[in-house]
């Protein structure tokens, strides 16, 4: 029984790790196609990547997009969980259900509604429109974090420093975000991994300027190549310094 | 149904903390044995290797004359009734009552019956539809105890049971555990930290400390004549003299030397062991009693702990002639 | 002003923002999307309307149908098998693994969680294609005499899906046993069950809301999903994001794909309904 748990552990990191790994080690491929046999090592690929224009635009778009559609969604969403921690008003539950349901929404169907709309009230498609349709996703991701995050220990800090004579702007910025640093900063890097990462939306919300998922997307069509492996591995990077940043900076202090 | 427990120099090793250091006890069928001690003392961890949930690191556990090495919780006599009470949410009252028989095979409508008896047993006759959420503490306490009670254990453990009530359900509730154990015979191994608690209900008090058995007897013998300063200090407050060659801080004394441990209460006007004059310092309405410092003429700076009868006027700055009735001497 | 007023007042100004920005660009986009499903092209031109056609050929155009059945068929199977998979993981990552390895094991279980999603999509061909590394291994291993076709299959999608919704799973999953007070197993076993019934009785009943919880994430994610269909599976069989998609760009038929996607909408609240008695959405 014991053995064949682990045995079913070891399996389960093999599959998980499986494409991620033929990724990344396809990505040194000395040859045209990432695929076995492995030729030997070269970092071309990588150079290539790296010099070229158009991905590293893409790059620096995707990341300002996530910026700060991130910070937007963390900033409407921890007031809204602030207010509705606080106050029980008659339409609580309902305030609750609008504001998480996008989670439940597939992001095409977000992103076929705003198309619709930006067409028709002539809106131009840009980087800006991908970000709205990003803080759309995110929004209720923030929401949820920090409302769940906000105890009885976190309302009485509040009412104390109500008490003492502080504002409401004042308590939310001395009590109220320190004390939910962790589930904000938890709520932010969430959110800006799944924009940055974000396809369906970005594609069809942005014309001219666009997002590396997207830009990825058009590399994949000129078939297979190890600078796709290339790209792949550098994002992966990307993703799991943020992942392993919030797990040391975030995690661990507040245990 | 009930069963002697034997422990045989058990120690309990965790990493390099040693939470058992070679204890041993012998419980008899139909005791009712308290485990009493601070937190961190090893009294849950003695509970947790008679219930199986661990495996002592050396020593041998019998219950009922049989070994228990290697023998799951699930095969053991024993059944536990958990601090956090573990009720299944998700099943009604009956379920809860009869999950341990439905694991035995036992068919649903003798189960039932059984499940409904115990719950009776425990004072919710009629609950068995009910949901554990919609309990108060006290309630959900009872059907933990019917539910371990319902497999007929020969011997139940109970985790600090009367932890999460307050203060007054826990007295009554103390009163009923006696009842019951005196109507099912059942041996019962009853952890807590709380001497009242221990001496309302104990056959038998075990009291330990830093992973060893300190004292253990009738409660009167515990509280009356403790072996160790660590017993006369956890049982109840109590005045500790330093004496050496016959002599006390406020005079000779009948004892050679070591510390003259003695109760507030102990003291009274009449006590055959004199401490002479006193000066109140302070006093305090109990309501069953008095309880004020003082400090012998002889001794100023000993203040001593004392309990008078309420009828007795005791204010600050009067001076009262006092002995004490009782006493025991220990070393330290 | 009453205090409980001013404090009403000042919740409802603290929530405009967010409650505006849905309504703005979720539910106003929404609404709008219902009401282009009833237009209707003529020509190039999009015609306003109340006209159920897209809706009649939705139902009626064996195209149509088959994607939507595909879809169906496709997130069933990739829900249970995710499910399956997922749910031994998190339990021996929740029971066996020792406490202080526990949050190592399950970063590293869903690491690949985070990498980009276009890419990891484009690696599995690279693992599944003719000359990928598992036909590659097998064929060197004389398993086989020559390549197995897997990729550009239905197959192919499931694994790809299996992938990304195990790794979500798992974190919820464990989320739910991870935060189970121990004494319910004790308890279950110093009542005589064993392990196998401690699970059925106890374990699986508490974690149930999770797991239906995760299960219908699984879903919502899964159906609504164009890259993995897309890159996997080829151009074998349509799903119906696929055929959203196809909408959109081939003929710029916005009405019936907006009409595809109130349809993929009622799916999504069939299940949510059908879910209901146990999703803890709140608490994902």
């Amino acid at each position: 029984m014991r053995l064949l748990s682990w045995a079913y552990l070891a399996a389960a990191y093999v599959f998980v790790f499986l494409p991620v790994a033929v990724l990344v080690v396809f990505s040194f491929q000395d040859g045209r196609l990432p695929v076995p046999p492995f030729r030997g090592v070269t970092f071309e690929w990588y150079a290539k990547v790296l010099s070229d224009g158009k991905l590293m635009t893409a790059l620096g778009n995707s990341l300002l997009v996530a910026v700060v559609s991130s910070t937007v969604a963390l900033i409407l969403g921890f007031l809204a969980a602030h207010a509705l921690a606080r106050v029980r008003l008659p339409g609580s539950a309902l305030m609750r259900g609008v504001l998480i349901a996008p989670l439940t929404v597939s992001y095409l169907i977000i992103a076929l509604g705003l198309l619709n709309l930006f067409t028709q009230t002539g809106v131009r498609l840009s980087l800006w429109t991908a970000g709205i349709g990003h803080v759309v996703i995110n929004l209720p991701l923030c929401f949820a974090i920090t409302y769940a995050a906000m105890g009885d220990h976190q309302r009485n800090a509040e009412r104390a420093a109500r008490d003492l004579g502080a504002p409401e702007w004042k308590v939310l910025l001395l009590i109220s975000a320190p004390m939910l640093a962790a589930p904000l900063a938890a709520a932010f890097f969430l959110s800006v991994t799944f924009s940055w990462d974000e396809f369906i939306i970005a594609f069809l919300l942005t014309r001219f300027d666009v997002t590396l998922p997207v830009e990825i997307w058009s590399m994949l069509r000129s078939g297979l190549s190890p600078a796709t492996n290339a790209v792949g591995s550098l994002v992966f990077l990307v993703s799991v310094t943020l992942v392993i940043l919030l797990e040391l900076l975030v995690f661990r202090r507040t245990k | 149904m009930t069963a002697s427990v034997s422990i045989r120099s058990v120690s309990q090793r965790y990493g390099t903390a040693l939470a058992l250091n070679d204890v041993s006890l012998d419980i008899a069928a139909g005791e009712f044995v308290v485990l009493l001690g601070p937190s961190g003392c090893g009294k849950t961890t003695l509970l947790n290797l008679i219930g199986g949930f661990a495996e002592p690191t050396s020593g041998q556990i019998l219950i009922g004359g049989r070994d228990m090495a290697g023998v799951a919780p699930k095969d053991r006599p024993t059944t536990t009734v958990f601090q956090d009470y573990a009720l299944f949410p998700h099943m009604s009252l009956r379920d809860n009552v009869g999950f341990g028989l439905r694991m035995r095979g036992v068919p649903r409508a003798d189960r039932a019956k059984k499940a409904d008896a115990m719950l009776a047993l425990v004072g919710l006759e009629g609950r068995g539809d009910r949901r554990p959420h919609e309990l108060s503490g006290g309630q959900r306490q009872r059907v933990a105890l019917a539910r371990a009670l319902a497999v007929e254990p020969d011997v139940l453990l109970l985790d600090e049971p009367l932890g999460a009530l307050d203060l007054k359900l826990r007295r009554q509730m103390q009163d009923e555990l006696k009842a019951i154990q005196r109507r099912v015979g059942t041996t019962f191994v009853h952890v807590t930290h709380d001497q009242e608690e221990a001496m309302a209900i104990a056959d038998r008090i075990v009291v330990m400390n830093h992973g060893r058995i300190e004292d253990h007897g009738p409660p009167r013998e515990v509280y009356l004549h403790p072996k160790t300063l660590f017993t006369a200090g956890f049982m109840g407050e109590v005045n500790r003299i330093p004496v050496s060659g016959g002599n006390a801080p406020f005079g000779p004394v009948p004892v050679a030397d070591g510390i003259l441990c003695i109760r507030p209460e102990a003291i009274s006007p009449t006590g055959a062991l004199r401490l002479g004059p006193c000066t109140v310092q302070d006093a305090a309405f109990f309501g069953s009693y008095v309880r004020a410092h003082v400090s012998p003429l002889t001794a100023p700076d000993l203040r001593l702990v004392v309990h008078l009868p309420q009828s007795q006027l005791v204010e600050e700055g009067r001076v009262l002639d006092l002995g004490a009735e009782t006493h025991v001497v220990l070393s330290e | 002003m009453s205090l409980a007023a001013r404090d009403r007042r000042l919740a409802w100004g603290l929530m405009a923002p967010a409650l505006l920005w849905t309504a703005a660009f979720f539910v106003l986009p929404f609404l709008g999307m219902i009401a282009l499903s009833f237009a209707h092209m003529e020509g190039r031109q999009v015609v306003q309307g109340f006209d159920t056609g897209n809706y009649a050929r939705i139902f009626t155009d064996w195209t149509m149908l088959k994607a939507l059945i595909n879809s169906l068929e496709i997130t069933a199977v990739v829900t249970v098998i995710s499910v399956v998979l997922a749910y031994p993981l998190a339990a021996i990552i929740a029971f066996r693994v020792p406490a202080r390895w526990q949050r190592l094991a399950l970063l590293m279980a869903v690491l690949p969680f985070w990498t980009s999603y276009v890419v990891r999509s484009y690696s599995w061909p690279l693992v599944l294609g003719q000359n990928g590394v598992v036909n590659q291994t097998l064929l060197g291993l004389g398993l086989i005499a020559e390549p197995v076709q897997i990729a550009s299959t239905r197959a192919a999608t499931v694994v790809g899906f299996v992938h990304f919704f195990v790794m979500l799973l798992t974190l919820t999953i464990y989320a739910n046993l991870i935060q189970l007070s121990p004494n319910y197993a004790r308890a279950a076993q110093d009542l005589g069950a064993s392990r196998w019934q401690t699970f059925v009785h106890v374990i699986l009943p508490l974690t149930l809301p999770g797991v239906v919880t995760g299960a219908f994430l699984t879903f919502v994610l899964c159906i609504g999903d164009y890259i993995t269909p897309q890159i996997l599976g080829g151009n074998t069989e349509l799903t119906l994001p696929q055929l959203i998609m196809l909408q959109l760009g081939r003929s710029g038929n916005f009405p019936l794909a907006s009409a595809l996607s109130v349809v993929l909408m009622a799916v999504v609240t069939l299940a949510y309904f059908a879910s209901s008695r146990w999703l803890r959405l709140d608490r994902v």
